[in-house]
């Protein structure tokens, strides 16, 4: 023990642990340095955001759709804005989610374990985390877009451009295909969270195997699959690259009604606001409530995610 | 004897691992099917992500792309000379399009060209640069004195008479800014997951964990309004520089957004050394600290490792901070230079390329290119610590 009178030899140096331990002192310190500067660096990006933001935020900007100049900040809204973001991370969720919730179920409970097949998924899965969101918007403008849109208009024969070009279910499909891994994972967790012996136990009383899964796992596994959701749309909200060729306007006069139409974005009049300002003072106001209401957006949701996947792992950890 | 085994096998290994126990429920049987269908999405996705960037791309990678505005100019007269293959490529014609043409609309359309090709001006037509084809590798990679320039240089300039598409200053932007974000968030995220798993308090380590994954959930738009709007001007008074929007702000910023995904990995590879490694340098007489530092790291460091390469794969991904934070194209390593990286260059330039343009072909190629780049990454961390956790839970048992 740490405590020991004794003078002992470790590594080949010499410590008396009675003494002030200076080398102790200086790592915890130097590492818990480093953990204080992060939770610093988050602190001030937050507190900068919300105390520019707050004066910049009124019930009119959040309810008001702009006009062609959304640079004023006496008439600008971004109501279009919030429209848009929350449409396509909603349409997102229709596709990811039944795709994500079964590619976990087939990989906890049918994928035999450490077979080549499995770990190819498995490492497809991962990989997929790590490719870069504007290949994601590359690979929808190439695939979604001028491939099966294409297609599309010449096989429904429409007159003009409709399913070939940018639009908000291109931008939702791209983004579920970015969003893939994060609801499969959060599954996958929530699955092995349950108990071995709920599942034997409906066997044992004669459900199939796939009965036992529709009727006694994925309704136990729920908070877990909502906790993917959550992340998926916290993380898709708040993503500008993925959509910039697969369906975000500049501008638009209307809200969208169809999935062919092209949308407005929370993320992207951010940049828009940001960079392409003709007066960035005057804007910088605007600039800072759009951004301050994106991160309450994404926060709110990657809170709640918190909190469930929390209650999760606690389950989890009771069980080993 | 040997027919049992056959059966036996069959029953329960099954086809691909679903089991074959219930014959007489073929609805079932199919939607056991359909699920591992399904599960199979993951590696469909990566592939045609793969296929269709690099479709995209083909003509660059195989050299069948002439960007040279001012080509050889062929006679009507001399048409029948051509192959048609070469009556293709001078017409700027598709296969399908040209099996559907007759001799006299091909004829119209060669008149058409050559009227096009002499309203090019003269002093355009004498430039010597104006005959090169820019989207060949060796204007791609390598330096070439351009008409007016005193020696070989690189030049990214997509726009403008003749086009210079050399990808070398745009890789530089990406190493450059992927670098300072390496330097300055890796010791940071490394050091403190090691004191969040191995010298915090419980109560710190569940305060301080989630906090800092929080940080990967702040959209990459709102780092960049905060690095232009306020870590820009505090760097600059900082360190005083001159450009007050360069790679070193830019590479800051993608630190942040580095520092939890190395945390996260690095804090993982940490906690899953098993505690009997901490438990029996304690009981020798190491202090907290020694354990970790001598003993927990090292056993762990193959995950660090794999930390930094995801790390890397994130960073050199990342577009939305370094297009907010800097744009210019310039060949320097300098770090308070300004620098345009890949990603920069995908997401401003794509809008303004001409679909199946040479400009958007090579945009689609630095994709293709940058998505080999962080897919050899990711292989290589997931590699690393899926070899780690084998052998440390062996070690266990």
């Amino acid at each position: 023990m740490t405590n020991a009178a004794t003078t002992l030899r470790t590594s080949g140096r010499h410590f008396r642990a009675e003494r002030f331990d200076y080398g102790s002192f200086f790592f915890t310190g130097l590492t818990g340095l480093a953990t204080v500067i992060i939770l610093a660096i988050l602190a001030t990006i937050l507190l900068n955001i919300l105390l520019n933001g707050w004066d910049g935020l009124s019930w009119r900007f959040i309810s008001t759709i702009p006009k062609k100049d959304f640079f004023d900040p006496d008439t600008t809204g971004i109501l279009p804005m919030i429209i848009g973001t929350t449409f396509r991370v909603l349409v997102m969720t229709i596709f990811v989610i039944p795709v994500g919730v079964i590619t976990a179920v087939y990989l906890t409970e049918y994928a035999p374990h450490n077979s080549p097949l499995t770990r190819i998924i498995r490492g497809a899965v991962n990989n997929l985390a790590g490719v870069p969101s504007i290949v994601f918007g590359l690979f929808g403008a190439g695939f979604f877009i001028n491939f099966i849109g294409r297609n599309l208009d010449v096989a429904l024969q429409s007159a003009k451009p409709t399913w070939g070009q940018p639009a908000l279910v291109w931008a939702s499909l791209t983004l579920a295909v970015m969003t893939l891994p994060v609801v499969i994972v959060a599954t996958e967790e929530s699955l092995k969270a349950i108990p071995p012996g709920l599942r034997e136990a409906s066997l044992a009383l004669g459900a199939t195997k796939l009965e036992t899964i529709l009727k006694i796992v994925l309704p136990q596994a729920l908070p877990g699959i909502m906790t993917g959701g959550i992340l998926a749309v916290s993380r898709a909200a708040g993503e500008v690259a993925p959509i910039l060729f697969t369906g975000v306007a500049y501008y638009m006069a209307s809200l969208p009604t169809r999935p062919t139409d092209q949308f407005m974005d929370l993320g992207y009049h951010v940049y828009v606001l940001s960079t392409q300002s003709p007066n960035i003072e005057a804007t910088r106001p605007i600039l800072y409530a759009t951004v301050l209401v994106l991160l309450v957006l994404t926060f709110a949701l990657n809170f709640g995610a918190i909190v469930i996947r929390a209650r999760v792992r606690k389950k989890l950890r009771a069980l080993h | 004897m040997q027919r049992l085994h056959q059966d036996k096998g069959r029953r329960t290994l099954g086809w691909l691992g679903i089991h074959r126990g219930h014959r007489a429920r073929p609805l079932e049987w199919v939607v056991e099917k359909l699920i591992f269908g399904v599960s199979l999405s993951a590696i469909l996705v990566i592939f045609l992500i793969f296929l269709f960037v690099a479709r995209e791309a083909l003509p660059i990678f195989l050299g069948r792309m002439d960007s040279a505005p001012v080509q050889r100019v062929i006679p009507v007269e001399e048409m029948d000379k051509l192959s048609p293959e070469e009556l293709r490529r001078y017409l700027d014609l598709t296969e399908k399009q040209q099996a559907r043409m007759d001799r006299e609309t091909l004829r119209s359309l060669m008149e058409i060209k050559l009227e096009a090709l002499n309203e090019i001006p003269e002093e355009f037509r004498t430039d010597q640069d104006a005959r090169l084809n820019t989207t060949q590798w060796r204007y791609l990679l390598f330096p070439h004195q351009w008409t007016e320039y005193s020696k070989p240089e690189y030049i990214w300039q997509p726009i403008g008479n003749i086009r210079k598409y050399n990808v070398v200053p745009l890789i530089v932007g990406s190493l450059k800014t992927t670098l300072i974000g390496l330097i300055f968030s890796v010791p940071l995220a490394v050091l403190a997951a090691i004191y969040v798993s191995q010298l915090a308090r419980p109560r710190v380590r569940e305060l301080t964990k989630p906090a800092i994954e929080l940080l990967s959930g702040i959209p990459s738009v709102v780092v960049g309004v905060f690095a232009l709007l306020v870590m820009a001007t505090v760097l600059q008074r900082l360190f005083g520089y001159e450009t007050r929007l360069n790679a070193f702000v830019a590479g800051i910023a993608l630190g942040f957004a580095v520092i939890p995904i190395v945390f996260s990995i690095a804090e993982d590879a940490l906690t899953s050394v098993p505690q009997t490694y901490t438990q029996g340098a304690l009981a020798l007489g190491a202090s907290k600290w020694q354990a970790a530092w001598q003993i927990v790291l090292p056993a762990a460091l193959p995950g660090v490792f794999a930390a930094v390469v995801l790390g890397f794969g994130r960073a050199i991904g990342e577009t939305m901070i370094v297009l907010m934070v800097c744009s210019a194209s310039v060949v320097s390593w300098s770090f308070f230079d300004s620098a345009r990286s890949i990603t920069t260059t995908i997401a401003a330039e794509m809008a303004e390329a001409v679909a199946g343009g040479p400009h958007y072909r090579i945009l689609f190629m630095l994709g293709a290119v940058l998505f080999a780049v962080t897919f050899l990454a990711n292989l290589a961390g997931d590699l690393i610590i899926h070899r780690l956790k084998g052998r440390l839970e062996g070690q266990r048992g």
